[in-house]
């Protein structure tokens, strides 16, 4: 097999992904609204309703919660499946055959049967989609034992992530954002798997240690480097997974700067960033130096009007002027 | 249509094991030796004994909260099933999941699971499967008239039909949603009607009538196996217990609502005595026969109790065992 890189979109390596694993995998299903359009879920399902045939990619009725339960149900019988949600809101619609079914069905039998199916939201922030249009709803998923939560923040990841959750026995989800689409990486032909569960350093530092995922990864990565501009040595630690979060990366990286900013795109209350916040703590409380701090949206629904989106969203300013306010 | 002596013997056997078991559960929640919320098929067994006899392993079927039946009709260990209940490790889903979650892959029982019309969109990715396997296979979802409230009901027959899917939509309907009777929760009583918009060939049978039960399942069965889509049955039947437990709404205490009159009425359909009746009368098998076949269905069952008593509970240690599974 080659392992030759080229340069591919995000968007087009989770299309290549799914390409790969539908071919090992005769089994494999792709269900959801707007598989057959062209802009609906953008690229990502190019070429595979030619290729695999409508039986295998499904362009399904507006029906969340029939259509993400087919998909458990044939996973659980035998078809492992993708169901994506173009805009993760709806899913909303799903929370009974994604929590009460394919989360719990490992543990409620006994471990003899298992829901191998990848529940793929896409996150549609900013734009003045308004408040149904534009959630970022991980934590709301990394709550619930039985699932794994995965966050890509680049294209070797998406398409590596993609893999790893459609050969996963669990249920998957798969949360990505529509704004990082088209960002470019060399993307290896092969098919490889990005382990769920492990994080990654993006860039090593030894001040402070910033730990996001997904697009505000790409935030932390410019705020990082403007701080760099001003001698100030950050961390990046990508998660690259939600749940389970892989505590002894971050806290590995905490221990030798003592200082921790969490970024995350949902919101502050009872989310991510306030997981990890209250793991370190938990943890290695004796190795901060300053207290640790979070960015991530105000408890509020998002705006519709750009003037309130600008407010809304943070970005890598944000992050630079927050670094600066503990160090 | 023709009888087998072998399928009225089997039919029978199989409703008089269910019955026997649930009277047994009944008894073991009187005596506050199952704690476990128990919800008791008593009075409904035609309806999974007469469809399931018409399937094979590879046919796939998914229950509700009151699925003894369904899975000891589809071929479930009577040994597992109580020692599930009992919530012990040799259970068939290891004392992790009680009385309503009830499964064992391997004979096509795929589960079960108390969130009203939680595994109709289940069932309906599992007859997808089966029409894109194309091997002549199908699945059931078995729900209640209680499902019938839950839109997703409604999402999944839109699907079923426009898809051909080889599945069939079987509601028992025992006329009550929990303590709530049909006539409070339901515009129209006629269930089957539903079906009608999605152009679903339906039907609406006497539920307590096992042969009826058989031979329209056999018309349902062979349609999905033809790939002709999806069939609805309304089963009209009647629970003998509460919703929960022996003969009540909640388990241990005495607050079933319906009129005893009406429960009296529904005894004298019971289903096991009308087939005894129609054995007897065409001189299928002797009352003798009948004994004898009672008798070793007394044992298995207690076997099955014993079986449950004697067998570990899981271990204390193994509390997170299959949250994920390798």
């Amino acid at each position: 097999m080659s392992t030759s890189i080229r340069n591919l979109s995000y968007s087009l390596a989770i299309n290549e992904a799914i390409h790969q694993m539908m071919s090992e995998d005769k089994n494999l299903l792709l269900l959801g609204q707007g598989v057959k359009s062209p802009w609906y879920v953008g690229n990502t399902a190019s070429g595979l309703l030619e290729k695999f045939g409508d039986l295998r990619v499904i362009d399904t009725p507006v029906s969340e919660n029939a259509m993400t339960g087919a998909a458990v149900g044939a996973a659980i019988t035998g078809m492992p499946a993708i169901i994506v949600h173009p805009r993760m809101d709806f899913m909303m619609y799903a929370f009974d055959p994604i929590i009460n079914e394919a989360a719990n069905w490992s543990y409620m039998c006994g471990g003899k049967s298992s829901a191998p199916v990848v529940i793929w939201g896409v996150i549609n922030r900013k734009g003045e989609q308004a408040a149904q249009h534009s959630q970022a709803l991980q934590a709301l998923f990394a709550h619930i034992p039985g699932l794994k939560v995965v966050a890509p923040s680049n294209p070797v990841d998406a398409k590596g992530l993609m893999i790893a959750a459609i050969r996963d026995k669990n249920p998957v989800i798969f949360v990505d954002d529509r704004w990082l689409y088209n960002l470019e990486s060399h993307v290896p032909k092969n098919v490889y798997e990005i382990p769920i569960g492990k994080a990654a350093i993006l860039k090593k530092g030894k001040d402070i240690t910033l730990v996001s995922s997904s697009y505000l990864l790409q935030e932390t990565l410019k705020a990082a480097k403007q701080l760099a501009k001003e001698d100030i040595s950050a961390e990046v630690v990508d998660l690259r997974t939600i749940k389970p979060l892989d505590k002894d990366l971050i806290c590995k990286s905490v221990k030798k700067t003592g200082k921790l900013v969490i970024i995350d795109g949902g919101w502050k209350s009872f989310g991510v960033s306030a997981e990890i916040s209250a793991m370190v703590s938990e943890n290695i409380f004796s190795h901060l130096k300053a207290p640790i701090k979070r960015l991530a949206l105000d408890d509020i629904p998002a705006p519709s009007s750009s003037v309130l989106e600008e407010v809304y969203y943070k970005g890598s300013k944000d992050i630079v002027k927050l670094v600066k306010s503990i160090l | 249509m023709d009888f087998s002596k072998k399928l009225i013997q089997k039919l029978y056997r199989e409703m008089l094991l269910i019955r026997v078991c649930e009277e047994q559960l009944a008894q073991a929640v009187l005596d506050g030796e199952v704690k476990c919320p128990t919800h008791l098929y008593s009075g409904q067994e035609a309806n999974a004994v007469g469809l399931c006899s018409l399937l094979n392993n590879k046919d796939i079927i998914f229950g509700s909260h009151r699925s003894h039946g369904h899975f000891l009709a589809k071929g479930g260990s009577i040994n597992e099933l109580i020692a599930e209940i009992y919530g012990k490790e040799t259970g068939c889903s290891k004392g992790r999941g009680g009385s309503m979650h009830l499964i064992d892959p391997k004979i096509g029982m795929a589960g079960s699971v108390p969130i009203v019309g939680g595994t109709i969109s289940l069932a309906l990715g599992s007859a997808l499967g089966n029409k894109i396997r194309n091997d002549k296979s199908l699945t059931i979802s078995f729900f209640g008239d209680g499902a019938t409230g839950e839109g997703v009901l409604y999402e999944s027959l839109n699907f079923a039909a426009l898809k051909k899917l080889p599945i069939i939509f079987a509601c028992e309907n025992n006329l009550y949603s929990t303590h709530l009777s049909i006539k409070e929760c339901r515009i129209n009583e006629n269930i089957s009607a539903i079906a009608n918009p999605f152009n679903i060939k339906s039907f609406s049978i006497d539920g307590n009538d096992v042969l009826k039960v058989y031979e329209v399942s056999k018309l349902a069965v062979d349609h999905c196996r033809q790939g002709l889509g999806p069939v609805f049955i309304e089963f009209k039947t009647y629970r003998y217990r509460g919703h929960v437990g022996a003969d009540d709404n909640i388990q241990g205490s005495h607050t079933d609502i319906r009129p005893q009159s009406e429960v009296d009425k529904w005894f004298k359909k019971d289903p096991i005595k009308r087939l005894e009746k129609f054995i007897l009368n065409k001189k299928i098998l002797s009352s003798r026969n009948l004994n004898e076949i009672r008798l070793n269905i007394d044992k298995q069952v207690n076997d099955a109790f014993s079986f449950a008593k004697i067998s570990p509970f899981p271990k204390k240690g193994e509390l997170n065992k299959y949250v994920y599974i390798d």
